[in-house]
């Protein structure tokens, strides 16, 4: 980003000839450019001119008949609820792998093994719901039942286990699968960029690899993981059919995890409830939108913040 | 367990005797260590009724313990922390490889049911219960998706060429940071965009193709301005020197010179933002809806789109409920193979198109 390389212009000639084509050409980028930035800011604008009717209507007239208030804060609670569990699970998970594919794997099959870790991101989101729905769900039905007998003085745990397996817990898990190639993807390019002098200073004073990449690796990549950790969080945020598909939700605020009750999250309620709402009650489905594009847009630009502070890579593909 | 182990360094701990030769495993103990942790832990499973999964979770514990243990007692404290992160890390990676065997293995398994002719032949036009097919979601699919990329391509490409050849200051800092923070909007949200601008436009209840193309494109754009900026940066500074130098204008070196230098580049790129994009399903599923019949016309009513069809068919199945099922999976299956054969033409392109070297 920072290696601007403005080409340079031909030396000033007294009679600098300003050609049509170059005046269109030039307008035109530049015209896109601008554009990109209306689309932003257009997005904003429609979704709050359409979420208004809902901001001034009755409170009885919002779905569920006490105000808007509480019809998104259960919303937003099961959103943040599911996006931070993803997050938890999948940091560790993703360093682990991103350490693996940039100092432990065999040279040979090291790009290989990105590429596998990148199909993660390829398979589109509605196709985890099912596997999730299908597989994850059943699969994890015994770890709710001993999580409701072990743990439940843990208010995450308190149970009654879900016979189903379609929980806040199960969603927390498959979202954390989708998120595992980003935040890798990024931890894998910072790590990767670790100066070759410091790692190689540190393993001639004798250090072992693991106290080479504790010195010299992660000091380095740490702002770099916490970019791709606030990216991951803001897709896992932002993540809707897999959660639709999966979430038996709708049950008001509650943070217990493993039972049959959750709430739901912005996204799949909006995808869920859409096709059949009328009047207001899109309105409304339109403000809570605006919530969820509210919260990824703080959490995508610190992220961005962090990541530009460090110039050399992008984050995005 | 990776014994290859790179250090062949002889490093003496300061508190230690400094002539001391180190003391290490043999070159393939660790391996052996680890096996034999795998076979107790198949052991401890089968106490416990055995299964694969016990298996693996008791094997890779004791064969991390026993690495560790045999390291820590041969090699001390700070050789065996590094094996059992070695450990550690590795385990990472064979656990996120659980979820991807697994999916792709479950979709492969219940999809294949349907992939007949049948299945990309007929539509749902008045199916109930057995037979139909994707035909309609499949072309639907296939138009909204070209249609999407027919509007971001030329947005997204002319922004990165102003931000490599034109760009300065302020504008160009701020396009770039809301390019990224345009990658992060949820789809679900692009499609309320769209939603809510057609519904300014036309009216409420309107649903068209073309409002899933312009939700598509709000996530794509981004995408395929980020790839073409930093494939457009690659292209020698040189080369466009060279043409100014002829006296070329500045617009017909972008044209003749710079894109065509970057053209595998930008396929690539271009390619990869298609994926990204084609399987994406709640912004469709609020914008375009479904039908059961075959509609080609992007600008008039609803269509029916492979991720909708699948997500459809799989939550409100009708009264021949596997059916239903089936013809969700196969659906499943289809969007899978339909990304990855652009991942892989991506590849291609990238392979087969890429500049000519001829020095």
């Amino acid at each position: 980003m920072t290696a601007t390389k403005a080409p340079i212009e031909p030396p000033p000639t007294p009679r600098a000839v300003r050609r049509p084509g170059d005046r269109i050409f030039a307008g035109s980028a530049k015209g896109s450019g601008i554009f990109i930035l209306l689309v932003l800011a257009g997005v904003a604008a429609f979704l709050i001119s359409e979420a208004l009717p809902a901001l001034t209507a009755p409170s009885e007239d919002i779905p569920g008949g006490e105000g808007l208030a509480s019809y998104i804060g259960p919303l937003v609670l099961g959103t943040l609820l599911g996006a931070v569990l993803a997050l938890l699970v999948a940091t560790p998970l993703a360093v682990g792998i991103a350490l693996y594919i940039t100092y432990y794997a065999p040279r040979r099959i090291a790009a290989v093994l990105g590429y596998v870790i990148d199909l993660l991101a390829a398979i589109p989101s509605v196709v985890y719901g099912f596997w999730g729905l299908a597989v994850v769900a059943p699969t994890l039905v015994p770890f709710h039942v001993w999580a409701a007998d072990h743990l439940s003085w843990i208010p995450f745990f308190a149970g009654p286990a879900s016979t189903s397996g379609r929980t806040m817990f199960t969603v927390g898990l498959v979202l954390a699968i989708m998120i595992l190639p980003i935040i890798s993807a990024i931890s894998r390019e910072v790590f990767s960029q670790a100066p070759a002098l410091h790692r190689e200073a540190a393993l001639a004073l004798g250090a072992t690899r693991w106290e080479m990449i504790q010195m010299a690796v992660l000091p380095y990549g740490k702002s770099g993981v916490i970019a791709g950790a606030m990216l991951g969080l803001g897709r896992a945020l932002g993540e809707t059919m897999a959660v639709a598909i999966i979430l038996s939700g709708g049950a008001g605020a509650t943070v217990n995890l493993i039972s049959n009750s959750n709430p739901s999250t912005i996204a799949s309620n909006i995808a869920l409830s859409f096709p059949e709402a009328t009047g207001v009650g899109v309105n409304t489905l339109i403000a809570s939108g605006l919530v969820l594009f509210l919260i990824t847009l703080v959490v995508n630009m610190l992220a961005r913040w962090v990541v530009n502070r460090r110039a050399d890579f992008s984050g995005a593909n | 367990m990776s014994t290859a182990t790179q250090s062949t360094l002889q490093a003496s701990s300061p508190d230690q005797d400094p002539v001391r030769v180190e003391q290490r495993l043999p070159r393939f103990a660790p391996l052996g260590l680890f096996l034999a942790g795998i076979a107790l832990g198949a052991g401890l499973s089968a106490l416990t009724g055995f299964s694969v999964t016990s298996t693996i979770i008791y094997g890779v514990i004791l064969g991390t313990l026993a690495v560790y243990v045999a390291s820590r007692a041969v090699e001390g404290r700070r050789k065996a922390t590094d094996r059992l992160v070695t450990s550690l890390v590795t385990t990472a990676f064979g656990i996120a490889m659980i979820p991807l065997v697994s999916l792709v293995y479950t979709v492969l398994d219940r999809g294949l049911a349907r992939l007949d002719a049948d299945f990309f032949q007929a539509s749902m036009f008045r199916v109930v219960g057995e037979g139909g097919g994707a035909y309609h979601a499949i072309l639907g699919t296939l138009i909204i998706t070209a249609l999407a990329t027919a509007i971001s391509v030329p947005i997204g490409l002319m922004t990165a060429i102003y931000l490599v050849e034109y760009g300065t200051g302020r504008l160009k800092k701020s396009i770039t940071f809301f390019v990224d923070v345009m990658t992060g909007i949820p789809s679900i949200v692009a499609g309320l965009f769209s939603f809510a601008l057609f519904t300014l436009l036309f009216g409420n209840q309107v649903r068209l193709g073309v409002m899933g193309a312009v939700a598509l494109s709000v996530l794509m754009i981004p995408v395929v301005v980020r790839s073409c900026e930093e494939v457009l940066k690659l292209v020698p500074n040189e080369l466009r020197e060279a043409a100014y130098a002829l006296g070329v204008p500045k617009w017909r070196t972008v044209v003749k010179v710079v894109l065509p230098t970057a053209i595998a580049g930008l396929g690539t790129g271009i390619t990869l933002s298609i994926a990204r994009v084609i399987g994406e399903t709640a912004p469709l599923l609020i914008t375009v809806g479904l039908i059961t019949g075959t509609n080609f016309n992007p600008f008039d009513g609803r269509m029916a789109t492979l991720p909708v069809f699948a997500y459809y068919q799989l939550t409100q199945p009708g009264t021949a409920t596997q059916a239903f099922l089936d013809r969700a999976w196969t659906a499943a299956l289809l969007l899978i193979i339909l990304v990855m054969a652009l991942n892989i033409v991506a590849r291609l392109i990238s392979r087969f198109f890429a500049p000519k070297t001829g020095r």
